[in-house]
């Protein structure tokens, strides 16, 4: 059995973001880069299968990206991937999705993977489109927003979320490709052992200039910073000087004190 | 200009995210006919053309099937833009049609502005505009970004769409309900409501000592019931309870939409971050940037001290 995981680097939400002086992206410099989080249920999950199924299947972890995203497969490769394949994009980040999607297809196609695991979205762009248009490109099953995997001879059972705490229950066999959502489990942390075992795993880099080209079909034009609510007061300082103007604020314009 | 507007059902209902579609189609100033698969009784109430596929047939959740009917209807009516709700239904669907299309595709669109499509990124903290580069454009819109009139009433004009094959790649075995909400959280007067921004759950207490001495509900986004620090039922948001108390104080909460879109009808709200840049900055009346540990027990302190004074003066 061949599985590909996708896995994407995206900065530390937590970041102060600046704009880049095109003003069509951020700034990466002084950014803090991880792997995006719903990718990181799709590592763990692939490697859950790969566990279930007494070590056979053969996992590959992909990753689209400048010189930095090697950060994100050698820690794919720590939770007990096989190998990494890098595609060197340094403008992968002004791509859209369609133009990710198509490098990703082009890869899988040559390799044949029985199952794609690949995050619901990206923690960035949250478009949740590149691993749906994977899975069209190459004519295999896809279901999105997992929280429930189940693995059973070639018959896939997942549970999606869906709104309002309902979920939706699904067979379909492989080939697939499934995209994972928070909930569906708890991504181990690598161990010593296994992020030095890491480092001799495999690890190959594709120029981009050998994946097929496609133009984009939406383009990115500016980012700004929303607007903050109109009147928003923001409050900052010695804690007891501040929960005093809160006590002020909680008696005008709150009914919580009389 | 022609917006074929997908309308979302399930469980037997036309679910009201639909008319979200028509707000949008007349923002952006295009005509716009609606496809539903579902059943006659839950057409939309609109002076349009409803292109009703059965969902008796089709299914609740039928990706390669839907994908289909989007397309036949797609024929016949030559739209420029397809639209869908930004939903675990239309965020499945919608890339599928756009890849046989070679469509572009926004997701998640937020507002129009000049023409050009308008969706956040990184969690919201930023917003982009995005122009499509295809004649014919797939989108996904926010839930709650564009506001309808819900008592709009109309007289559809209906007609069925049929597929002459019907072989899906995928079983719908059913739903399951969600958990059972012990606690109720939508009549509350006051919500104090835990985020990832707590940071451990032994941190639990001093918020819920907050929402206790405020005579509040302990509410949550859904980081912290995933973490285990607190129970699913209190979980506020997409996929938890939409409230909307008189005080809302979110501590340690980014503001992720999918929790905004839980409480942003709250009447007046507090939130703690230390991160001034956090979305949650968007919805809050007034933003706190300090260590939560430090500012909700000086907080609650005070507010038990001035609620003690009042009851010895009365």
């Amino acid at each position: 059995m061949k599985i590909l995981v996708c896995i994407k680097q995206v900065p530390d939400m937590e970041s102060q973001f600046i704009i880049n002086s095109q003003g069509n992206w951020f700034d990466e410099n002084n950014l803090s880069f991880r792997m995006n989080e719903y990718d990181e249920y799709a590592v763990e999950q692939a490697v859950r299968l790969k566990e279930q199924l007494g070590g056979d299947p053969d996992i590959t972890a992909l990753s689209i990206g400048s010189g930095r995203v090697v950060d994100v497969l050698r820690k794919a490769l720590a939770f007990g991937c096989d190998r990494g394949v890098h595609i060197v994009d340094p403008d992968s980040c002004a791509k859209d999705p369609w133009q990710i999607a198509s490098m990703i297809a082009a890869f899988a196609q040559t390799e044949g993977f029985d199952l794609i695991f690949t995050g619901m979205q990206s923690q960035d762009r949250g478009s949740a489109q590149v691993g749906v248009i994977v899975a069209e490109l190459l004519g295999i099953s896809c279901v999105t927003t997992l929280i429930g995997f189940a693995y059973d001879n070639g018959v896939i059972t997942v549970k999606r979320e869906l709104e309002g705490g309902v979920k939706g229950v699904l067979k379909l066999k492989t080939p697939a490709l499934v995209t994972c959502q928070l909930g569906l489990n708890v991504p181990r942390y690598p161990t010593l052992p296994n992020i030095l075992k890491a480092k001799k795993k495999q690890l190959v880099a594709i120029p981009v200039g050998d994946m097929p080209h496609v133009r984009e079909l939406t383009a990115t034009c500016t980012i700004y910073r929303p607007r903050k609510k109109a009147g928003g007061l923001i409050l900052e300082g010695d804690v007891g000087i501040v929960a005093d103007r809160l006590m002020g604020i909680l008696k005008e314009c709150t009914m919580v004190m009389k | 200009m022609k917006a074929l507007l997908v309308c979302e059902y399930r469980e037997g209902k036309l679910l009201d995210s639909s008319y979200e579609l028509v707000a949008f189609a007349d923002k952006l100033g295009a005509d716009n006919v609606l496809l539903l698969i579902g059943s006659m009784a839950e057409v939309p109430r609109v002076n349009s053309t409803v292109y009703l596929a059965d969902a008796e047939i089709y299914g609740e959740y039928n990706p390669d099937l839907h994908k289909k009917i989007v397309l036949a209807a797609v024929e016949r009516e030559n739209p420029d833009y397809i639209v869908f709700g930004h939903s675990s239904w239309g965020w499945d669907l919608a890339p599928r049609v756009a890849t046989a299309l070679r469509a572009g595709q926004v997701s998640e669109v937020v507002d129009i502005v000049d023409g050009q499509f308008v969706a956040g990124i990184c969690n919201a903290k930023l917003r982009r505009t995005v122009t499509p580069k295809t004649d014919t454009v797939v989108l996904t819109i926010q839930s709650g970004a564009f506001n309808f009139d819900s008592t709009r009433q109309g007289t559809p004009l209906v007609e069925r769409i049929e597929l002459s094959e019907v072989i899906p790649s995928l079983e719908f075995i059913g739903y399951e309900p969600s958990e059972a909400k012990s606690v109720d959280l939508t009549r509350s007067e006051v919500i104090v409501s835990i985020g990832r921004g707590v940071g451990k759950k032994e941190n639990v207490a001093v918020i819920s000592a907050l929402a206790r001495a405020l005579g509040g509900e302990l509410g949550a986004s859904r980081p912290a019931v995933d973490a285990g620090w607190v129970e699913h039922c209190q979980q506020i948001g997409a996929t938890g309870q939409t409230v909307s108390p008189r005080l809302y104080i979110a501590c340690g909460i980014s503001g992720a939409i999918q929790h905004l879109v839980g409480m942003r009808e709250s009447d007046f709200v507090f939130a703690i971050n230390k991160d001034r840049d956090a979305p949650i900055a968007e919805v809050a009346d007034v933003l706190v940037v300090a260590d939560i540990m430090q500012i909700v027990p000086e907080l609650t302190a005070k507010f038990l001290k001035t609620e003690n004074t009042f009851r010895q003066a009365g």
